[in-house]
């Protein structure tokens, strides 16, 4: 493959600076240093795959729409995959940021990778919130009745309504996922740009003296 | 039918200490996310057949 482009043209300055990033052994590796050997790691891949069941089962929830659930045992069953998918997603990924605190995988201008984690943890957190409220039953009635009082006072109400059912399920299923999906994305690119933080560096004059000698 | 091994369809169990109040529910929840991480740690990662 050429990664030389004619000058001038917009297309092949993007394509040498996407290679330039990202070239393709880095984006797709078959191989890692020792220290990617972590369970750790284990959990942020398995918060991606409830990610894809996430999707996938809220998928054909909107196929369907909100209330089939209410009225089909099969629906009752893929709405139960959404909701412990979902709960599957937020317990794996808040177990790879433990991890990832207390490794400061801010290090080494990986400032991006660490802001774009978090970044995907609150706006879930969002979705998650938005996905009470479209429960459609008594439970989110009463959810956007107390959320209101705080969003209210925040000025928020205005703008973004959790008493408009029609807005938060659009909030829910396609501005939320969209902007969470975009996120993780630039997240996996940034672990593959950067790489996985190494262990810190042990100064030999912060280990006991029979050790050290 | 299929019964829950837990009565679903009945009001939480709360703990209440001082001002904290929380739920059986997400107490558990919280303590197995605190146990997979201590395991996440401690227990050994398989190595590679190559490097046995």
């Amino acid at each position: 493959m050429s990664v030389t482009s004619t000058p001038g043209t917009w297309t092949g300055s993007l394509r040498d600076r996407a290679v330039k990033s990202f070239p393709p052994d880095d984006l797709l590796p078959d191989r890692q240093p020792i220290y990617v050997a972590s369970w750790i790691y284990v959990f942020g891949v398995l918060s991606l795959a409830a990610f894809l069941v996430v999707l996938v089962s809220g998928g054909v929830l909107a196929v369907e729409g909100p209330q089939w659930w209410h009225r089909s045992s099969t629906g009752h069953f893929v709405n139960s995959l959404h909701l412990w998918s979902v709960e599957l997603f937020m317990s794996f990924m808040v177990i790879h940021l433990w991890g990832k605190f207390w490794m400061a995988a801010w290090r080494g201008k990986r400032a991006l990778t660490w802001v774009t984690g978090a970044v995907c943890f609150l706006g879930s957190v969002g979705t998650a919130f938005t996905g009470y409220l479209t429960q459609s039953n008594f439970d989110s009635q009463w959810i956007a009745t107390q959320a209101k009082d705080g969003l209210n006072a925040g000025g928020i109400g205005a703008f973004f309504n959790v008493l408009d059912f029609g807005q938060m399920l659009m909030w829910h299923i396609v501005l939320l996922p969209l902007i969470v999906g975009f996120v993780v994305v630039v997240h996996l690119l940034q672990v593959r740009r950067r790489g996985v933080v190494p262990p810190f560096v042990i100064d030999e004059r912060d280990l006991p003296a029979q050790v050290s000698s | 039918m299929l019964v829950a091994a837990i009565d679903l369809n009945q009001p939480g169990h709360y703990l209440n200490w001082g001002v904290i109040s929380i739920s059986v529910a997400n107490l558990v929840v919280i303590v197995v996310m605190l146990a997979l991480f201590a395991l996440a740690i401690l227990l050994p990662f398989p190595k590679d057949r190559d490097q046995r």
